[in-house]
């Protein structure tokens, strides 16, 4: 602990040095923790999803539809608790940019289906008796500034009224929120009837359904029984968890999680060349000053430890420093009017950074400090 | 084997290997010093005194031989043991001072306390009175670079001094110094001989300085040889 002191003279001595490998370190886990704060976000989809929950959907794709008939059918099946079903509305909200998720969905079941969506009892009832209510998350809500209470237009990019119009009125019933943080709440939900008996494509089909079975235990005998209804039906169903498909989904858009992974390993890769070639450069650059420590009796294990001490505290700064931005960065894009996943920059990234920051500060350390080691006295002093 | 003597050197042998060449520097050396002795050591370029004063250290060990100090073998102490017997008896003086640059003059003579058990308190005290001793205290918060070579030199003897050893080398000491700060560091080594009982061994290219020690030996190719000193 008495070297502290000159550990600090040393990581000091070059400024400039300090600043670009701990800039270059705080780039690096700033990217590491804002990419980290998307993935586990997309993946909270997956992790969120309930275990006794399936979707149903056309066996061709999924945006192909079903009968409206299935539902009940599909409710007539042992160990099936509740079922609702949606339809995708293609909604937006006054210019065609501002699209977001928004089904047509059955009131009734609905919130006893995905009950992780909360509002209290008192609107739940207001909601089921208004025909033109819709309920609305509450990060899409504060984005377009809608309050309980007032009625809104909102556009449809693929549906039509039966007199022309995209545009349909609603009443905002109720702003529900999450019951986890990283619950969606970014989507809206409206009556089925009103969106069948208004919209002219012909009616009484809907995108899929929503079920909640009696147990994820029973899940694999419900999938079957669901199946088996509508085998050679002309729509086919192919029920799956939502877990899977929530999987299933994320993929589509690509491998996400190995874009990250990529990129937060070419940055770690470009500091390690980085900061490891600087380490080797300034403990070269103090071979006669190594020499004249050894000289005095500080021992070869000593002056190790002093190197390596110093190549973790520049790791350790940049990398705190640079997660304390990336958590600055995910409550800027929370903030922001778009729409997007509620990121949370958690105690696992922390946990993770400091990991990467003694793995880093190790490996960039190791070679200097194996070199201030080895360095022997007589070619140290004799080097001038 | 006399109390009076601190160090014995036994039929040393020093050889570097370099590829396929030997290079003997010394074969079958003996030599002693007595505690309490001011010894310099003169000799052309590349006979041996630096390689010497080294082994004296316990920076290098012979190829063969013994070296003893006050009455025990330093010569099989493992690296370790090495470094912790430097730091407790020997202090260093070199030719261009070799303080540490991003240390103020304080801070490089605590340096070999950071070997002790002293606490902060205590070093920060025999830091004082060693800079005391050399003359520095108004400068103990200046940094090297900011000291003439006198001054830097006079840190450096307070390095070596401050944790109280019994012997100081010192290769070539004056080696880069004028001659009127020369003969300042001279004596101040003579005083730290006299009064303090310091044994010190001085590698010099300068017959000037060889006065200033008790006796002087003369090395050649690897020997001792007696040589007239010139007036
Ligand atoms: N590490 C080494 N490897 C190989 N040869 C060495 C090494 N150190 C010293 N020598 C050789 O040993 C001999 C003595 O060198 P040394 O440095 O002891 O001389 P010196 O008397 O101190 O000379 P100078 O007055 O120039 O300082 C020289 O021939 C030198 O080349
Ligand atoms: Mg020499």
């Amino acid at each position: 602990m008495k070297d502290v002191y000159l550990i600090l003279k040393n990581l000091t001595r070059k400024p400039l040095r300090l600043f670009l490998t701990v800039f270059a370190t705080f780039i690096a886990f700033m990217i590491f923790g804002t990419l980290t704060a998307f993935q586990q976000a997309f993946d909270a989809g997956v992790d969120l999803a309930a275990d006794d929950r399936l979707v149903v959907v056309n066996k061709i794709n999924f945006t192909q539809t079903l009968p409206i008939a299935y539902v009940n059918r599909v409710r007539a099946v042992e160990d099936v608790v509740a079922v609702t079903h949606l339809n995708w509305f293609g909604g937006y909200y006054q210019e065609p940019r501002a699209q977001f998720a928004m089904f047509a969905v059955d009131a009734e079941n609905f919130l006893t289906v995905y009950d992780e969506l909360v509002i209290t009892d008192a609107e739940r009832a207001a909601w089921i008796a208004n025909r033109q209510g819709l309920i609305a998350g509450k990060s899409i809500a504060e984005s377009f500034g809608w309050q309980a209470g007032e009625r809104i237009p909102v556009n449809s990019n693929i549906f039509s009224q039966r007199d022309g119009r995209t545009d349909w009125d609603f009443d905002v019933v109720a702003i529900y929120e999450g019951a986890d943080p990283q619950t969606d709440t970014n989507s809206v939900y409206f009556h089925y009837e009103y969106f069948n008996e208004t919209q002219s494509f012909g009616g009484d089909f809907i995108g899929f359904m929503g079920v909640r079975t009696t147990d994820p235990e029973r899940n694999e005998a419900v999938i079957a029984a669901i199946d088996d209804l509508f085998a050679n039906s002309p729509a086919e169903t192919e029920t799956v968890p939502e877990k899977a498909f929530n999987k299933a989904f994320i993929e589509q858009i690509g491998n996400l999680s190995l874009i990250l992974t990529s990129v937060v390993l070419a940055a770690f890769f470009v500091i390690l060349v980085i900061v490891g070639n600087s380490m080797i450069l300034s403990i070269r650059e103090r071979t006669r000053e190594i020499g004249v420590m050894k000289t005095l009796g500080f021992t070869s294990g000593r002056i190790f430890r002093m190197v390596l001490v110093e190549s973790l505290l520049i790791a350790l700064i940049g990398g705190m420093l640079g997660v304390a931005a990336a958590g600055l960065m995910v409550s800027l894009v929370n903030q922001a009017p778009i729409q997007l996943p509620v990121l949370v920059l958690g105690g696992s990234v922390w946990t993770q950074a400091l990991l990467y920051v003694a793995v880093l500060g190790f490996i960039t350390g190791i070679v200097p400090a194996m070199n201030a080691l080895r360095l022997n006295i007589i070619t140290a002093l004799s080097r001038s | 084997m006399s109390d009076d003597i601190l160090f014995d050197l036994r039929g040393i042998s020093k050889k570097f290997v370099k590829g396929n060449d030997t290079i003997t520097v010394f074969e079958n050396l003996d030599m002693s010093i007595a505690r309490g002795d001011f010894l310099a050591i003169m000799g052309p370029s590349g006979s041996g005194k630096t390689t010497l004063l080294n082994m004296l250290g316990g920076v290098d060990q012979p190829t063969s031989g013994e070296v003893v100090f006050d009455g025990k073998r330093v010569d099989t102490l493992s690296e370790n043991q090495l470094a912790a017997w430097r730091a407790n008896n020997v202090g260093f003086i070199f030719q261009f001072y070799n303080l540490m640059p991003m240390l103020n003059a304080e801070r490089n003579v605590e340096l070999p306390l950071l070997l002790t058990r002293l606490g902060r308190g205590q070093r920060k005290k025999n830091v004082a009175a060693a800079l005391e001793l050399v003359s520095l205290s108004d400068r103990a918060k200046h940094m090297p670079k900011e000291l003439s070579g006198g001054q830097q030199q006079r840190v450096a003897i307070a390095r070596a001094l401050v944790s109280d050893p019994k012997l100081l080398l010192c290769d070539e000491p004056t080696g880069d110094l004028d001659r009127q700060t020369a003969d300042e560091i001279l004596e101040m080594l003579t005083l730290l001989n006299r009064d303090y009982g310091k044994t010190i061994i001085m590698v010099t290219h300068d017959p000037e300085a060889a006065k200033y020690a008790k006796r002087t030996v003369h090395l050649d190719k690897g020997e001792f040889v007696a040589k007239e000193l010139a007036a």
